[in-house]
Parts: C-alpha cells; structure tokens; sequence
C-alpha cells in the first residue's frame, strides 16, 4: 500500500519537478515569477497530442518536437514579454507573465476548443508490473525515466558545459557577468529554451499519464510546480527536483488517506507549513541583509 | 427615491458601474499591501471570498442590517487577515506571494468542501433589505474607500508603510515596528477586500468559491499595477479601465481575452510604471494653481 503510493507519487512528482526546473532557472537569472510557464507546459502537451494523433509519430519522437516547438516559444515569449521590461519593477514584469499566460491559454482554447482532448490509445501500450507488494506501469516507469533522464542531462549541461558555466555566474551576479564578457541575453535566452523544453517534456507525459490535454491544464499544474521550486528553494535546481517529488509523494498520500477533495490544498498546505518554519524552502540558501 | 436618480442611467451601463466600484474597492485594498506597503500579494481573492460568504452568510441566516453586514464581512475578513499575516508577514518577497497564493488556494478548496458555503454548489443571496439602491450603496462605499485611502496615505501610519515598502531595515532603525505595521496593512487591506466581497455578493446575487480563484487575484493586481503601483488615482484609475474592458471588448467574443492578456503585456511593455505610475497628482494641481510644490519631485526608485 505504502509502496503503491510512493511509485504512483514519484511519477506525479517527477512531472512536476520538470516543470519546477523551467520556474526556478528562470528565476535564479532574472528573478521573475515566469507565470506563462504553466502555459509552455500546456502548448507542449498539446504540440505532443497533434504529433501523436495527427501526425502518427512516434510518442518519443513526439515528445522531440513538442520540445523543440516550446524551445522557440519560450524565447520568443521572453524576447517579446519579458526582455523590453527588464530594466523596470518586477511587478510589471509579472503582470506581463500573466497577460502572456491569459493569451496563451485563450489562444489555445480557439484553436483547440473548450473541451479536454486524450492521447489516442495506440500512444503508449501500458502494461502493469508488480514488483513485492505494489504494481508499477510501463507508463510510470517511462515518466520516471524519462525524467530522471532529462534531470541528468539538465546537470550535466549546467555543470559540465561552458554555457552552464555561464548560466550559474549569470545567476550568481549579473551585472558582473556581463562585465566579464558573458553575453547575458543568450545566456537568457538559453535558459528560457531549457526551462521550455523540460516543460513540453512534462506537458507530454502529463497528458499521456492523465489521458487528457485541455486549454486550461496550465494553470494548477504551474501553480504547483511553482509551489514545489520555491518549496526547494527557488532558484536552487536540485531543490526544484526535491520540491517537485516531495509534492507529487505528498498528494497521492493525501488522496489515498481519503482527503480527495481536498486534493489541490495539499500541495500549498504544505508549502506554507515548511515555508514557516524554513523561510527560503528547502535547500534555499539564507539571504543576507545588506545595509 | 433611488430610482429617480438612476432611471436614466439604462441597466447596462448601471451594472458595468458597479462594477466599477467594486473593482476600485478591491483594488485600493489590494493597493494598500502590495502599493503603499511593498508586500505582494497574488491571494487576495480570498479575502473577497471569505467577506463575500460571511456577508451572504449573515444575510440569509441572521437579520442583521445590511449596513451592518457590511461592516461585519469587512472586519471578519480582517480579523482573518491579521491571524495569517501574524506567520506569513515574516516571510519576504516572492516567497510571501506564493504563501499568500497558497492560502487562497486553500480557502477556495476549504469552502468548496464546507457545508455553510453549500459546497460546490455555491450560495445564492437573497437582495438585501435596504432603503438604497444596491449601486447607490457601491458608489458611496467606492467614495468612502477613496477617501479614506487618501487620509491613510498621508497619515502616520501610512508614511509608515511607506517606508517599510522603501527600505525596511531603515524603517526598522528609525523605531518603526515593521512586524506590526505589515500585520496592520494586511488587516485594512483586507478589511476593504471583504466589503468588496460583501458588495460583489449581494450585487450579483450568486457566489461560488471557485469564483474567487487565483485568475481573480491576478484581475486585482492587475488594476493596481496598470494604473500605477502605490498611486491612489492610478488605482481608481486601473480598477476602471480593468472592470469596464471586458464588457467594451464584448463584440470581439471569443477574442476577447486574447486581446485582454495582449493588452496587458502591451500596456506592461510601454508603460512599465503603469498608466498613472510616477504622476504626483498633488503637484500638478499646485502647479496648475500657480503655486510652487514644496518637496521638489517625488522620484520613487522602482526595485
């Protein structure tokens, strides 16, 4: 029983965390609550279902394109929304995020309608394993995958690479990194790109997991998985991840004692508890008072 | 009495002016936390959810005036406010909003599941038994909002939150209790936040928890910082042009929200500090008098 919840909360959580991952490198670079995030995460739920219905690919090579088309939409969104405003209150920045998100989300319900779409069945065979006491799916076991993949990759580029380099001294102190001769605007743009693919990525398993993509799917999801950054500390990436598990593990639970209808509660009841007693989220760093 | 002054003014135009003043009720609430104080907010849906049900709530169950539920909805709600702002005010920045966020999230899911709220099902509240008209009723509270707002904003208190928004470790040496002070704005923020609620519910004549969602939050800090974070005209101002755009972009349908969330980055992206943001009313009457404005500028920096 234990273990059954765990598999299915480590599933839900995994989504969670990449989407987590796009809110947090986001606002570890330029400090914005990315509230169109939640509707990247949609567009490429969406762009995956066209793939997969329209298209018959592949669910991975699906999965490939709705990435791609996000890794564009991401930046066009910042370099339209976002770049012009950089320099004026943060307030306003994130009222643009939201007038990005209400757009996005009316734009997808004329083009998609109202109604919830699903994956067709040929999409993903699931099969059911068991393993001791639980059951796990093909499906769960694809999505933890597949996250975990994308994670390894997120690090690796983040760590090992030149750009991620650059990506962790932007974050650190901006100004000095573009005084050190990192041009900051890719750098931006570039994290736009990632944090929007990570977020197709998930929109895509979501869907295939939940068997249904709908206009408004961003909405809860990216209040959750910005629950779940700053619940692991925004702007620390392995604390997105932690948030995004601990969540995902939290709320099954908490359907599975019988608190169904309390079920999008949870995650924020959560969050305000571990918020009280740790200010800045899990692994957050303190932030130092200057005078 | 009433409906000679308003017979002229055809329904529609009436109901898209109450909501009007409920807008700028809301948004001079909203104002006070996020604008004058610097504490932002993206959970104040709640507090016009929680003085929406308690003044539905005492209406239907109780005979008690309506002016009086009004009041009673305001001052629940702030009492509310003060013992969730005593923990969370102590949390700064993003990490307040996404608490604030957190708990309307759980207001909205709590009334969806309590009994007195009629669960999912909402609540339709009966008219309230009064002399007024319910708009005549908006607008003198919208007034009183407004002028109260002004009073607060150049009183001790408000010259407080002020510099608490401007820099709180200053404010913090210059004897200024900031815990207090923001558990107190909180309060008076939501206060108006629940008669705004109360008013919303009797005027419409039906509330559902789900209503009250983080989307009508983000209206409100929409008004506030369109108009112009922490200016008082900017937020009359914003709530007007927020509250009366639906309905002016009524023929375009189903495009309407498309242009709504289109305008809102345009309008973000040419005029950062909103419509009004960095216009001293004050001095430009003076001006216009031909007297010189003492103070020089008022150049707040923007963070």
């Amino acid at each position: 029983m234990f273990l059954q919840q765990l598999i299915n909360g480590i599933a839900l959580g995994s989504t969670y965390a990449l989407i987590a991952l796009g809110y947090t490198m986001v606002y570890g670079i330029i400090a914005l609550i990315n509230f169109a995030h939640g509707e990247i995460f949609m567009a490429g739920a969406f762009v995956g279902l066209l793939m997969v219905g329209y298209f018959k690919m592949n669910l991975f090579l699906a999965m490939l394109c709705s990435m791609l088309f996000c890794m564009v939409m991401g930046v066009v969104i910042e370099f339209l929304a976002y770049r012009p405003l950089r320099k004026s209150s943060r307030l306003s920045a994130l009222i643009s995020a939201i007038g990005v998100s209400i757009f996005l989300s009316s734009l997808a319900m004329m083009i998609f309608g109202a109604n919830a779409k699903g994956f067709p069945d040929t999409a993903f065979q699931s099969r059911q394993i068991h393993i001791g006491s639980g059951d796990i799916s093909t499906l769960q076991i694809l999505i933890i995958g597949v996250s975990a993949l994308l994670m390894l990759a997120l690090e690796f580029i983040v760590q090992k690479t030149k750009i991620g380099k650059a990506m962790r001294a932007t974050s650190e102190d901006y100004s000095t990194a573009s005084l050190m001769g990192i041009n900051v605007n890719f750098v931006i743009s570039f994290t736009f790109a990632l944090g929007s693919a990570l977020a197709a990525a998930g929109g895509v398993l979501v869907g295939v997991l939940f068997n249904s993509v709908s206009f408004n799917m961003g909405l809860m999801a990216g209040l959750k998985a910005f629950a779940a950054a700053v619940l692991g500390g925004i702007g620390s990436i392995p604390g997105a991840m932690l948030g995004g598990l601990f969540l995902g593990v939290a709320e099954v639970t908490g359907v599975a004692v019988g608190y169904s209808s309390y079920r999008d509660a949870i995650a924020f009841a959560i969050l305000v508890l571990v918020l009280l007693v740790r200010p800045t989220g899990l692994l957050g760093s303190k932030i130092q008072k200057k005078v | 009495m009433q409906t000679d002054i308003l017979s002229f003014i055809d329904p529609y135009t009436l109901q898209i002016l109450v909501n009007i003043g409920i807008g700028i009720v809301l948004a001079l609430g909203l104002n006070i936390i996020t604008g004058v104080t610097g504490q932002l907010s993206l959970g104040h849906a709640a507090f016009m959810s929680i003085g929406a049900f308690t003044g539905a709530i005492l209406t239907m169950k109780t005979g008690v005036p309506f002016y009086l539920t009004i009041i009673l909805s305001g001052l629940f709600t702030a009492f509310v406010a003060a013992l969730i702002g005593w923990p969370i005010l102590r949390l700064t920045g993003d990490y307040l909003a996404i608490c604030t966020l957190g708990f309307a999230e759980i207001v909205k899911v709590v009334f969806l599941n309590l009994e007195i709220t009629n669960r999912a099902l909402g609540l339709t509240v009966p008219a309230p038994d009064t002399s007024m008209s319910m708009p005549v009723i908006v607008f003198i509270v919208a007034v009183l909002a407004i002028i109260a707002s002004a009073l607060l904003y150049n009183s001790r208190f408000g010259r407080a939150l002020k510099a608490i928004r401007d820099d709180e470790i200053a404010a913090e040496s210059m004897g200024i209790n900031i815990a207090r002070y923001k558990v107190q704005s909180f309060a008076v923020s939501a206060f108006l936040a629940g008669i705004g609620g109360c008013l919303y519910a009797h005027f419409l004549g039906y509330i559902n928890p789900s209503d009250f969602g983080f989307l009508k939050s983000i209206d409100m800090l929409s008004m506030v910082v369109l108009g112009g974070l922490g200016s008082i005209p900017g937020t009359v101002f914003g709530a007007s042009i927020l509250s009366a755009a639906p309905e002016f972009l009524r023929f375009m349908s189903q495009y309407r929200m498309l242009v709504y969330g289109a305008l809102l980055v345009f309008l973000m992206v040419f005029r950062p500090n909103g419509l009004l943001g960095g216009v001293n009313f004050t001095d430009l009457v003076l001006r216009k008098l031909g007297v010189k404005p003492h103070g020089a500028s008022h150049k707040r920096e923007e963070r």
